[in-house]
């Protein structure tokens, strides 16, 4: 008997999985460098005011 | 903030390393299923993601009971590092096992008391996330958080217990499958070792992804804490 042809299916998975995973390390990333673009600008601003 | 540390740069290359790894045996390394076809292959990160869910809301659980005993925030950035984590690897788990069903079960979805259980664990750490946005008071945040973590466990046991205790079609990988299961298979030994690595490949990748997450934690406490300076 033949398997059934699911290999749609396979690559719909594997998207999932990939891309859940890539956009989660994504969002890490970007909120690492808005943290560090927000220190800089609050950094120049202490060092304005003191 | 501090730079990255080695040990965690080589964590990172290690992670990948496996990462591809675990693929290519996913790929090309495990046996084609005779029945299911190539969508079988899905099940081996369809599990590994499912037990780094599970993994995260333990931590979780944990880390509140610690927060609630020491009063120290760092538990509360454990678990709550833990929970955003679990919550990305249980929808990995549940969409997979959607598309997994589509051409096995014929439907993308049935409320069988896995697929439910495992919706109801997800939405509970939904949840979570909620509950923390909607309290402003940091001392109070956390306290809550460590107790919506601690309670909102019970949902780990109930999903994973659920296709052991309730009549389902969904199929048992360790212990044996209800007569009315769909899509069971035997796992040859090629199988097995995928599976086993496969979960061993996603549980470094959680230890990865949890140090990063406190990292962050620990920047936007640190960035919060000057912007309360300036506004002195």
């Amino acid at each position: 008997m033949e398997p059934l042809n699911t290999i749609n299916y396979f690559i719909a998975g594997f998207a999932v999985i990939f891309g859940a995973i890539g956009i989660y390390i994504a969002s890490l990333v970007i909120r690492w460098r808005n943290l560090r673009n927000e220190e800089e600008i609050l950094s120049e601003v202490d060092n304005e005011t003191s | 903030m501090k730079e990255k540390p080695l040990k965690l740069k080589i964590l990172d290359w290690v992670t990948i390393l496996l990462f591809l790894l675990a693929t290519a045996m996913v790929f090309f390394y495990a046996p084609m299923e005779r029945v299911m076809g190539a969508v079988q292959k899905v099940f081996y990160f369809h599990v590994a993601a499912g037990w780094v869910g599970m993994l995260s809301f333990f931590f979780a659980a944990v880390a509140g009971i610690i927060y609630l005993v020491k009063k120290d925030e760092k538990w509360d950035l454990i678990g709550y590092s833990a929970i955003e984590i679990g919550i990305v690897f249980t929808l990995i788990n549940v969409v997979t096992g959607a598309i997994w069903a589509r051409p096995i079960w014929n439907a993308w979805w049935t409320w069988d008391p896995r697929l439910t259980t495992a919706t109801i664990m997800e939405l509970v750490y939904f949840a979570y996330l909620m509950l923390r946005q909607g309290i402003d008071d940091p001392e109070r945040r956390q306290r809550f958080g460590a107790v919506y973590a601690i309670v909102g466990f019970l949902s780990v046991p109930l999903t994973f217990f659920s296709i052991r205790i309730f009549r389902t079609i969904h199929p048992v990988v360790i212990g044996g499958n209800d007569p009315t299961a769909v899509g069971a298979f035997d796992m040859t030994p090629l199988m097995l070792q995928t599976l086993l690595f496969s979960i061993l490949v996603f549980s470094v990748l959680f230890i990865d992804l949890m140090w990063h997450r406190i990292r962050l934690g620990q920047y936007m406490n640190r960035v919060d804490e000057l912007k309360m300076r300036l506004q002195d």
